[in-house]
Order: structure tokens, then C-alpha cells, then sequence
């Protein structure tokens, strides 16, 4: 077919320095997983010291603009700017304009009249990162656009398997359970295939999109399949995206049964990860949860030296040379 | 069943490529009007003190006919007007359009479609033709008043922006429209199927977490609507057919003797699911932009007339409207100023279909779709031309557009051909 560019070139912001984003993991490449992942353990270093704050983004403000409840990652992001020593001002949208109906447009253009080095946003919405990037001047980092991306969740987890594990390249990962409805599946597919690692979706044919196999992942509907991987990564069962009446499960409890992660359907030394908040007994069984194996404090320790580093890489690295293609840039959207 | 400005015009285009080849016209010739009909075609023409309009290098062939626009009046007069939404056609070559009855309040009774009549016979720089709507309010339950709305002059029924959802109303509605001898037009979607559905269910969709809309949402309700369209031994009209398989189902009908036509937009024509990794509202529309294999499906079904009729479904939102996140974007283009362009840069230009199919594709076929009376050159008819400037190639912008919306998916991009100058109904309604 004829090559058909769509780009609203009208309504991009002037070409002044390219800003970098980060969006999605889509937009990385093999280097710069590996850059953020050296920066995280150097950062996981300094935390040892008694003295925790580094003064690296000192004079940055990094706002957190929330959409949608969150403790891990909100809070995540606020501890890694503030070990920075970067300013942070958090706006969640309960109690904020965005109650009175203001467009994210203008929020966006509110919050950019304070020059923000870095806009951290989750939003239900697929493409609102994007939407903040074309208003502000600031770097974006996408904390979870609706089902679309989740890309700090998934450098977390690379980072959590490469400590634990000791490479990434050659693993086996099965990912277990809703992952139509998650946007933390989507970007730990693409990572995990970016660093060589094999991907096994499993789950019930419903909540398994029609066409994911495009991404490089293999699928199967047999909880069985679990068995043959390194790393079993759990997904939450996302009972508010589940309609009433969707019928993408007949019932939680026949989920539980047929695919729920059980000590009985692992084989010892299988390491378990889940992203959180659990549904304990649900998707996961709680000794589970509970056991040596499981890797789920690991990663949210992960998250914090993780997003420490996405905000350093963002702000210490000037547009030009070779590093300035790493993350994402507005206009390639 | 047409209302709008009227002209008599005089003028003689002068050396023009004219082409009509459903006329047999295929020469470089002058056409001279008189008083808003074509009196002469040869060469050499008197001018009588006529207009002279220089045709060198130009082709003149029959304004074209968009069969689907929504003109938002009455209730989104922001977003168009029937003086906006007309002066827009004539810039994209059209003489004749159909105006679609989803509007607030709907076109469903004869004092709505009356007082919009009369505004188009003052204000529409083409003439308008208004479908009403099937069902009372759009609501799918109870039908119009057919008859009396037939009577008011409606071009055709249809409840486009929903599906006729109930078999049964649908088929009293094929069975009670035949006594208006109008056409009824049905936008095919399977509403379970559809449900929550941003995009084309497929690759794409899967990895950016889209909700799917399948094809097999439209294509079942195309294989229903076909169904009763046989039994009940009536016409119908499809429009904007995106997928592969409601193409194989009205190849089919067409065959066993329905008496079924269909439309498809320069969107699904020119673009494909991967156009949404852009996460630009503008390329968000319904039925969604698919697959190549069905983008290639209504090539095929363009070209070999399966599909009989170019539709823009120019569908005008306000700026704020599509300036939010994808997901949050109500669905719909715009598309009257940039129809030609578009088709002619990416299907005719790459040789994927021949400009005289182009052309009638967007004139006698939507024409014929509808019952109306094909633009033609021939000596006698009305003046319904289009001057194109095939050569001509201008980026496409914002603030060049007639329409009050520019939710347009080819902002920023450069396309060839341009219309120099429309006639419709003998009068020069556009001239660039």
C-alpha cells in the first residue's frame, strides 16, 4: 500500500530541542533498557548510605497528575523525584478543576504555565500521555494509560529478573489471567520480547485479545503451560473493568478454579511476580503470594530506584547525540 | 427531492480534457453554457460575449455526488451549516449532496424536513437532498411517517449513526418504505458486537489495549439486512461497508438478483488499522479504518463495481471535541474539500484505479444509488461540472477549509489534484 503518513504536524509544538518522553516501550530500544537498568543499580547503591538524597535534580519540579487511584505508583514517583531532591507537586483529579470538567487540554496548559521539567500522568484514557506531551513543554512519563501502557511497571520487573535471576535473554515468562483489560501485560510483552526473553500468554480465550501473537508472545489457554517457564507473572484480575453482564468469565470462582496460581500448578524454584494490588485467593493463592518465590516486594523496591532513573535519564541527558534518540520523541508518536 | 441555489449561468471551458466516458466524451473540447445547460460540445466554440474559462491542461468531467454528509443542522450549527457544509462541496467538486437526519432533533417528521428545505433553497451554494430517518427519533422503535415524509420530499430514509437493530422493525420498514419508492440506507452494526469498540478488533487493537469493534459486527448485519432485502424482494442501500466480508455478502446478493448497492469513504479506502498507532482522533471513526486485506477487499469492490458509490460520511466535530484523548473522541471526519485529493493521490496516482472509474464512482454511481439523475456532458443536460486541476498538488491546512469543522485525517499532508471550478445545477458555485 501507498505510505500514508497520519501526523497532525499542524497542531505539534515548534521544533525547538526535541523533548524525550517515555510513553511507552514501544519507543525504546535495546540500549536504553540496558542504560536504565545500569543507572536503577547504581541509584540502588546510593540508597544504601545512610544519607538517602542525592541532590542530582535539584531545582526540577516533576508534577504527578493522577487520574486514577494509585498507591504504589504515585508514590513511587514521588519518593524517587523527592531522593532526587527535585521539587514535586502531586494533583490527583478528586478535588482538583479536573471535578469541575476542565478538558485535560487545559489542565495540561494550566499546569504547563509553571514550566514543570517532568509531568508524570495516569489517565483511563488511551493516548492522554500523548495529549499532555503536544500542550506542555515538559518530558512525560506515562504512569498507565488506560489499557495501552504501563512502561515504569515493566522496566521494574526487567529490573526485578535481572537482579534475581541474573540475565533476562533466554527466560521463559508466562504471564497469567486478564490481559485484555491490562495495560501492565501490554508493556512487559513488549519488554521482555526487546531483551530476548520467550512470553507464554495464558488464560481464558476471552480475556486474551484476538491478533496479541503479533507482539511475539506465544498463547495458551491451559493453566499447564505454566510449568515450563522461569518467571510466572500474575495478572490482577481487574474486577472494576469487568462489567456486569460482559461475561468474559462465567464466574470469578470458575476462574480461580481453571487458572488461578496455585502452589500445586508451580514447579519449585519458579520465581512468582504480580504487579498489585493482589486479589489474594482470586488469581493468586495466598501462600503463594506468601512464599520465598515470589518476587512482589522485590518489585516494588524495584520501583523506586527504577522511576529514579527514568527521571535522572530524562533530565541529565541533553537532546543531542546519540543518547537523544533513546526515549521517546513527541512527533514520532 | 433536491433543494438548493439555481443558476443560469453562460460560459464556454475552453480545450479542457472533457471526460464522461458513461457519455462517450473522451476529448480535448470546449463546452459552452447557456443559461445553466450544456448547449455545445466541439471545438473552436463561439464565445458570444460568454465567460470564457480557460480549460489547457485541465480535465472537465461531471461534478460529483456525495451520497453521505452530515450537515449537524438543526442542533450543531457550531460545527456546520447547510450555507457551510454546501459551500465545502462545491469546493470538493460536488454539485449534489445527501444530507443525513441524525441531527438534534432528528429529521423525522415534515415540519423539520420542510423548514430545512426551505433554508437550502436559499442558502445551499449545491443542492441538498435530506434523508429522513426509519424510525421515530432514530429509536428503532416505532417507523415515520413514511408517506407524508416521502411527500415533504425526502431523498431516502435511513437511521445512519444507529443500526435498525430489531429484524422485525427492519422488516416492516423494507416492507411499508416500498409505497414511498425511496431508497432505505442502512448503516450495518451488530450493537453487541460493537459494544465499547474504539477500533478495528485485530493486531493493532491488541497492542494498544483498544476494545475491538470486529468486522464480523458489520458483516452480520449486512448478511441480516441482505436477507430481508431478498425476501422481502426491495432495494437498500449499504452504507460506508468497511470489511472484507460485507463485500463478499453484497457480491453475493448482487448476483442472486437483490437489488443492492453500497458506499465506501476515501478513509477506508486510503488508510488501515496501523493509522491509529498515530492515537490521532482524527483517524477515530465508525465503522473504524481496518485491515489492508479489507482496505484491498474494497479496491477490488470499488473497481469492479460491486460497491457503485464514493461517500465522504463527512462528519464535522467541534475543535474541542476531538482535542482530547483518543479514546474520549467522538467518532467522524470531515471529508467534502478533500475527497478527490485524497483518492486521486492514493488509488489512482499508485495505478490501483483508473481515474474514469474514480470518476464515476463519485458522480453517476452514487446518483444511480439513490435514484437521482446522473450528472452527464451531453448536449441538453444541466450544467453539473467539475474542472480538475490534476497536476496541482497543495498541502492540506487548516484554514483553507469552507467547512466550520477541520477534523480532517489529511491535516499536514500533500495531495495532488484540485478542483478549479464547480457548476451545479448551471450555476458556478466554486472557483479556486
Amino acid at each position: 500500500m501507498a505510505e500514508i503518513r497520519v501526523m497532525r504536524e499542524d497542531l505539534l509544538p515548534p521544533k525547538e530541542p526535541p523533548r524525550r518522553h517515555l510513553i511507552s516501550i514501544g519507543d525504546l530500544g535495546r540500549d536504553d533498557v540496558e542504560r536504565l537498568l545500569g543507572t536503577a543499580r547504581n541509584f540502588e547503591r546510593s540508597l544504601e548510605r545512610e544519607l538517602k538524597k542525592l541532590p542530582t535534580l535539584r531545582g526540577k519540579t516533576v508534577v504527578n497528575l493522577f487520574y486514577e487511584s494509585s498507591t504504589r505508583t504515585s508514590s513511587s514517583f514521588e519518593l524517587a523525584a523527592k531522593r532526587l531532591s527535585a521539587d514535586t507537586m502531586s494533583i490527583k483529579s478528586a478535588g482538583s478543576s479536573v471535578d469541575k470538567g476542565e478538558s485535560l487540554k487545559d489542565t495540561a496548559l494550566t499546569l504547563g504555565a509553571y514550566d514543570p521539567d517532568v509531568i508524570v500522568i495516569r489517565h483511563p484514557q488511551i493516548g492522554a500521555p500523548q495529549l499532555v506531551a503536544r500542550y506542555t513543554n515538559a518530558h512525560i512519563v506515562n504512569a498507565g494509560d488506560g489499557k495501552h501502557q504501563h512502561p515504569t511497571q515493566a522496566l521494574l520487573d526487567l529490573y526485578t529478573i535481572s537482579e534475581e535471576l541474573g540475565r533476562i535473554e533466554g527466560l521463559h515468562v508466562a504471564i497469567v489471567g486478564d490481559v485484555l483489560h491490562s495495560r501492565v501485560a501490554r508493556s512487559n510483552i513488549q519488554a521482555l520480547a526487546l531483551m530476548g526473553a520467550r512470553v507464554t500468554l495464558v488464560g481464558p480465550p476471552p480475556l486474551i485479545p484476538r491478533g496479541i501473537e503479533a507482539m511475539g508472545c506465544e498463547v495458551s489457554y491451559e493453566i499447564d503451560a505454566i510449568k515450563a517457564a522461569d518467571v510466572v507473572y500474575v495478572l490482577r484480575m481487574q474486577r472494576e473493568r469487568m462489567a456486569e453482564g460482559a461475561n468474559f468469565v462465567p464466574s470469578l470462582r470458575e476462574y480461580t478454579a481453571r487458572w488461578g496460581v496455585t502452589p500445586e500448578r508451580l514447579r519449585p524454584g519458579q520465581k512468582v511476580m504480580h504487579p498489585g494490588p493482589m486479589n489474594r485467593g482470586v488469581e493468586i493463592d495466598p501462600v503463594v503470594a506468601d512464599a520465598a518465590d515470589a518476587l512482589i516486594e522485590q518489585q516494588v523496591r524495584s520501583g523506586l530506584v527504577v522511576r529514579m532513573a527514568v527521571l535522572y535519564d530524562l533530565l541529565t541527558h541533553g537532546p543531542a547525540g546519540v543518547q537523544a534518540a533513546a526515549l521517546h520523541e513527541i512527533g514520532a508518536a | 427531492m433536491l433543494f438548493g441555489k439555481q443558476g443560469r449561468d453562460d460560459l464556454v471551458i475552453r480545450g479542457a480534457h472533457v471526460l464522461d466516458t458513461a457519455a462517450g466524451v473522451d476529448a480535448v473540447l470546449d463546452v459552452r453554457v447557456d443559461g445553466g445547460t450544456i448547449v455545445q460540445l466541439g471545438t473552436n466554440l463561439e464565445t458570444n460575449a460568454h465567460r470564457v474559462v480557460d480549460g489547457q491542461g485541465l480535465v472537465l468531467a461531471p461534478a460529483f455526488v456525495d451520497p453521505h454528509v452530515h450537515l449537524r443542522t438543526p442542533g450543531r450549527e457550531d460545527e456546520e451549516t447547510i450555507a457551510s457544509g454546501t459551500a465545502a462541496a462545491a469546493a470538493g467538486g460536488y454539485c449534489a449532496i445527501l444530507a443525513m437526519p441524525n441531527t438534534e432533533p432528528v429529521v423525522d417528521s415534515a415540519a423539520v424536513l420542510g423548514s430545512l428545505a426551505e433554508t437550502a433553497q436559499a442558502e445551499a451554494d449545491v443542492p441538498v437532498g435530506f434523508l429522513a430517518a426509519i424510525t421515530r427519533n432514530q429509536g428503532g422503535a416505532e417507523l415515520t411517517e413514511m408517506a407524508e415524509l416521502a411527500s415533504a420530499g425526502a431523498a431516502a430514509f435511513t437511521d445512519d449513526g444507529q443500526p435498525v437493530v430489531a429484524p422485525g422493525l427492519m422488516r416492516r420498514a423494507l416492507q411499508y418504505g416500498a409505497v414511498t419508492r425511496r431508497r432505505l440506507a442502512l448503516h450495518c452494526e451488530e450493537p453487541t458486537l460493537s459494544k465499547g469498540g474504539q477500533m478495528h478488533e485485530g493486531a493493532v487493537s491488541a497492542e494498544l489495549g483498544f476494545e475491538g469493534y470486529p468486522s464480523v459486527a458489520e458483516s452480520l448485519m449486512v448478511e441480516r439486512d441482505l436477507a430481508l432485502a431478498a425476501y422481502e424482494r426491495q432495494p437498500l442501500h449499504l452504507l460506508h461497508l468497511s470489511a472484507r466480508e460485507s463485500v463478499e455478502a453484497l457480491s453475493r446478493a448482487q448476483v442472486a438478483g437483490v437489488v443492492a448497492t453500497g458506499e465506501v469513504t476515501p478513509h477506508h479506502l486510503c488508510l488501515t488499522d496501523e493509522a491509529v498507532r498515530s492515537l490521532d482522533p482524527n483517524v477515530k471513526m465508525n465503522p473504524p479504518l481496518r485491515a489492508e486485506e479489507d482496505r484491498q477487499a474494497l479496491i477490488a469492490g470499488l473497481r469492479d463495481g460491486t460497491i457503485g458509490a464514493v461517500a465522504t460520511d463527512h462528519a464535522p466535530h467541534a475543535r474541542h471535541e476531538k482535542e482530547v484523548p483518543f479514546e474520549a473522541a467522538p467518532f467522524g471526519v470531515t471529508g467534502l474539500e478533500t475527497a478527490f485529493s485524497a483518492l486521486y493521490t492514493h488509488l489512482v496516482e499508485p495505478g490501483l484505479l483508473k481515474l474514469e472509474t474514480l470518476l464515476e464512482r463519485m458522480s453517476a454511481g452514487p446518483a444511480r444509488a439513490y435514484g437521482l439523475d446522473a450528472p452527464r456532458i451531453a448536449v441538453g443536460a444541466p450544467a453539473n461540472l467539475v474542472l480538475l486541476d490534476l497536476k496541482a498538488s497543495r498541502r492540506v491546512s487548516e484554514s483553507d477549509f469552507r467547512s466550520r469543522s477541520a477534523n480532517s485525517w489529511l491535516l499536514g499532508q500533500t495531495v495532488k489534484g484540485k478542483v478549479r471550478l464547480t457548476i451545479a445545477a448551471g450555476r458556478v458555485a466554486f472557483e479556486g
